[in-house]
């Protein structure tokens, strides 16, 4: 059992919890994820550590609510205690002294590239970073995400805040401006990694993508997880979660992802009529 | 010895006393076990079949046949006794987990193959009689205070709590060793937590059986992944010894086309999230699982059987097994091909997967098939299937399960560099379970690749004694080139 140390709500539907987890957190790095069972009845489900701290023991996950499992997360309070969390796993994001990384974060994904641009900043990149949500509301980690900023870009999809518009609209510009870019690297939904790696293909851009497939284990002993990179099978949980971006089969992962909708659906109206 | 001959012969009752069952029809419906058990009368009964025949020189014996050497002559007597707690006794002292390989055990090519009264009748029931006694343990809460010695002041960590993992540490633990177990799932147990389904082994069990290896005063860590969290090297440095048996916990795959289509699963993901994650409970408990009407299992063996058997009480409407030989080279235990059958599994013998067709939407609908023959043995000693030219159909499946094999888990010797391993991933290991790292032994699946639980278990016990001789009286280690040579071998 882990212990929530506090819970706060970033927006209406993404809860950050900070979890103590001391050895977790001794050897965390940016890009890695653990496996959170909140309850003994509960799913395992691999969410991205959107923070961790030796120092204080612990790490912090920042879970946007879409079904039963991330809804019953987001009921959790400081002093509740989580049934299981296994890792770190994953390997950790690639870190190298490339230049100009361009970050791209959407959704859910804002939270998740905060430590990986921290760390690519850290490496001595110059880091330029643009996040988007639908709307200003929906924005997490702006201040953070700027202080390891060298540029920084906001967008909202209804002007609300920012450019109005898609961050690829903002990938685009630079490109056509011929900025230097030696890396580009996109954590959000798959529709927007998908169409991010589609931009930068024909410039060779080289493109990290932070894959989400259905995970079960979470340490390469179920397959559940694979993802179809350049022709080939690999495991999403031990060879990711970040893959090239330009051999991602997109479609197969998006299909691959809608697999268990029904029981899914099945799992969140009990959760919601037992309320 | 004349005098015995003259002796009226026993009078051998020629079957073993049934074992009564839940019928078929209705167990297809559930997930309880499909042995219910003996009870002490029939037990009794059935250890009166037994001759306590004495070991001659051309003469092997049950225990001959048994890995981790369990006196059964000794504790089958006990039982003709009604004297269970003797008998349970005799068991422990060799067996830390008798209500597990009283249930799935190969017996039948173990101890009960070298029985003599299976000679010319049915053996004498081995595996029922332990599993009886270690119910009747259980049951009547004998376990009784584990007497522990003084501590050695030794520590030892154990990687991996499967049955090797759980025997090396029971072991240690009873001699006064301080042993920590580091296991990457949230409960002990490895494939018999995981992957033996409930109907074979109810999961009561394991977690009983793990509790008496906590109860002999071994730590146990769950959630902690070695190579994740600490690495080998980092347990050296605390611990005097490390013992890896993290199995073979790595699908195999048939990399055939249309592999990744949805619908199409490894027999560990399927039985991970229908027995470790208990998605046959679904909704109550949250990870889903869904069978379509029809589902295609690829492969023959132990593995194969469960996976067919869990998806009729999953509710399909029909459960194929595909295996590309014939019923005889059926690698799976004939108890439970025979259950299979029982339950209404559909066997497609001598047929192999070609490829699998899906619809618009990734799902697999179909699998294409060829038809095979079998020729000339390979080197295996099993006849090649061949496949037969023109012989392509077509079995409609809404979900296909994978269940050719296992291999090692890579995690441990990946993030351990100077691990040899062979050719096949596993941990080159000498014949006391050391490795090519001093300090370090491996055993169970990840030293023999996919294998037995008694095997594992078997593996274990040499490793303890071996942990024990190194930590006590002498710590040399074989040089480098063994292993070099062992790697190489293999
Ligand atoms: C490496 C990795 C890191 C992730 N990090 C985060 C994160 O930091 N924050 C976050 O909000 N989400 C993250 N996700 C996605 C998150 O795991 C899913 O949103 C979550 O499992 C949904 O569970 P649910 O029961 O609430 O919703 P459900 O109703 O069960 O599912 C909603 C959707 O989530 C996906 N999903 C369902 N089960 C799983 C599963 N076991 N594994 C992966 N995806 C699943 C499916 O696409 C599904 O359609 C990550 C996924 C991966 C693989
Ligand atoms: C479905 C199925 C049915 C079977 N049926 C039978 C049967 O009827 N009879 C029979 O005798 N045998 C059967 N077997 C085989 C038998 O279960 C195995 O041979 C046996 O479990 C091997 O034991 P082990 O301890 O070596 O490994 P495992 O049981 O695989 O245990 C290894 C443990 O190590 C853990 N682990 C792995 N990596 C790490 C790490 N890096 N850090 C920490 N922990 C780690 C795993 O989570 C696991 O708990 C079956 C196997 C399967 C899959
Ligand atoms: S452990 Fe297995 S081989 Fe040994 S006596 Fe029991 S059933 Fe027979
Ligand atoms: S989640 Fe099981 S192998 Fe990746």
């Amino acid at each position: 059992m882990y212990e929530i140390v506090k819970s706060e709500k970033l927006t209406p539907d993404v809860i950050k919890l900070e979890i103590r987890a001391p050895n977790i957190a001794r050897k965390a790095k940016a890009g890695q994820f653990i496996m959170v069972t909140p309850t003994e009845h509960g799913e395992r489900i691999p969410l991205t550590m959107a923070d961790f701290s030796p120092e204080n023991g612990t790490v912090t996950i920042a879970a946007l609510e879409v079904g039963k499992t991330t809804k019953e997360l987001g009921k959790m309070k400081a002093g509740d205690k989580v049934f299981s969390l296994v890792g770190p796993l994953g390997l950790p994001t690639h870190l190298n002294q490339y230049g100009n990384v361009v970050s791209i974060g959407g959704g859910i994904g804002l939270a998740l590239m905060y430590p990986v641009v921290r760390a690519f900043k850290q490496s001595g990149n110059h880091t330029i970073n643009i996040i988007g949500a639908r709307n200003e509301k929906l924005l997490m980690y702006e201040k953070e995400i700027n202080t390891v900023s060298d540029e920084f870009f906001v967008c909202t999809d209804d002007g609300s805040k920012g450019h109005h518009g898609f961050v690829s609209d903002i990938l685009k510009k630079l490109i056509a401006e011929n900025k230097k870019i030696d890396l580009v690297y996109a954590v959000g939904p798959i529709i927007m990694m998908k169409v991010i790696a589609n931009i930068t293909k024909p410039f060779n851009i080289p493109t990290v993508v932070s894959l989400n497939p259905i995970m079960v284990d979470g340490t390469g002993m179920c397959g559940s997880c694979r993802v179809i990179i350049g022709g080939e099978t690999k495991f999403g949980c031990v060879d990711g979660p970040e893959f090239d971006g330009h051999k991602v089969d997109f479609d197969n992962l998006t299909a691959r992802n809608k697999r268990y909708i029904p029981e899914e659906q099945i799992s969140l109206k009990r959760f919601q009529e037992a309320k | 010895m004349a005098e015995e001959e003259k002796k009226a012969p026993k009078k051998i009752v020629p079957k073993k006393y049934p074992m009564p069952e839940q019928k078929p029809e209705e167990r297809v419906h559930n997930f309880n076990e499909v042995p219910v058990g003996q009870d002490a009368q029939t037990a009794i009964l059935e250890a009166q079949r037994c001759l306590q025949c004495k070991r001659g020189p051309n003469r092997k014996l049950c225990m001959d046949g048994c890995p981790v050497e369990i006196d059964i002559p000794a504790f089958i007597k006990k039982t003709q006794e009604g004297n269970f707690e003797e008998a349970i006794k005799i068991i422990r002292e060799k067996q830390n987990l008798p209500a597990v390989c009283g249930r799935v055990c190969p017996y039948e090519n173990q101890c009960e193959g070298l029985c003599i009264v299976g000679k010319k009748n049915e053996p004498v029931g081995i595996g029922r009689l332990e599993r009886f006694l270690a119910d009747w343990e259980r049951n009547e809460q004998k376990h009784g205070k584990i007497e522990l010695p003084a501590p050695t002041g030794k520590k030892i960590a154990v990687v991996g709590g499967g049955p090797a993992g759980l025997t090396v540490a029971g072991d240690l633990a009873r001699i006064g060793h301080k042993v920590t177990i580091f296991e990457a799932l949230q409960y002990c147990g490895g494939v018999l937590i995981y992957g033996i389904p409930e109907f074979r082994l109810p999961k009561e069990i394991v977690r009983s059986e793990v509790d008496y290896i906590r109860r002999s005063g071994v730590e146990i860590h769950n959630d902690y992944v070695i190579g994740k969290l600490d690495t080998v090297d980092d347990l050296l440095k605390e611990y005097d010894v490390v013992f890896v048996g993290t199995g073979a916990g790595l699908p195999d795959w048939t990399n055939l086309p249309g592999e990744n289509l949805n619908g199409i699963l490894s027999a560990n993901e399927y039985l991970t999230r229908v027995n470790l994650m208990k998605g046959y409970r679904f909704p109550e408990y949250d990870t889903p699982i869904r069978v379509g009407e029809r589902v295609v299992t690829i492969g023959g063996g132990n593995v194969a059987m469960d996976c067919a058997r869990t998806s009729l009480r999953l509710g399909c409407k029909e459960s194929v097994i595909l295996y590309r030989r014939s019923d005889a080279e059926l690698p799976a235990r004939r108890e439970e091909v025979h259950h299979a059958k029982d339950e209404g599994v559909r066997f497609e013998l001598l047929a192999a997967p070609l490829e699998f067709i899906g619809d618009d939407c990734g799902n697999v609908r179909q699998v294409k098939a060829i038809r095979m023959q079998l020729g000339e043995p390979d080197a295996s000693g099993r006849r090649r299937p061949i496949k037969i030219p023109g012989s392509e159909f077509l079995i409609d499946a809404q979900t296909v399960l994978i269940a050719i094999g296992q291999s090692p888990n890579p995690l441990v010797p990946m993030t351990t560099p100077d691990l040899k391993t062979t050719k096949e991933g596993t941990i080159a290991v000498d014949s006391e379970g050391r490795t090519s790292k001093k300090g370090v032994f491996a055993g169970g699946d990840i030293a023999s690749g996919a294998a037995t639980v008694i095997l594992a278990m078997g593996d274990g016990k040499r490793a303890a004694k071996a942990m024990h001789k190194y930590l006590t009286e002498d710590p040399s280690w074989p040089s480098p080139e063994v292993f070099e040579k062992l790697s190489c071998e293999m």
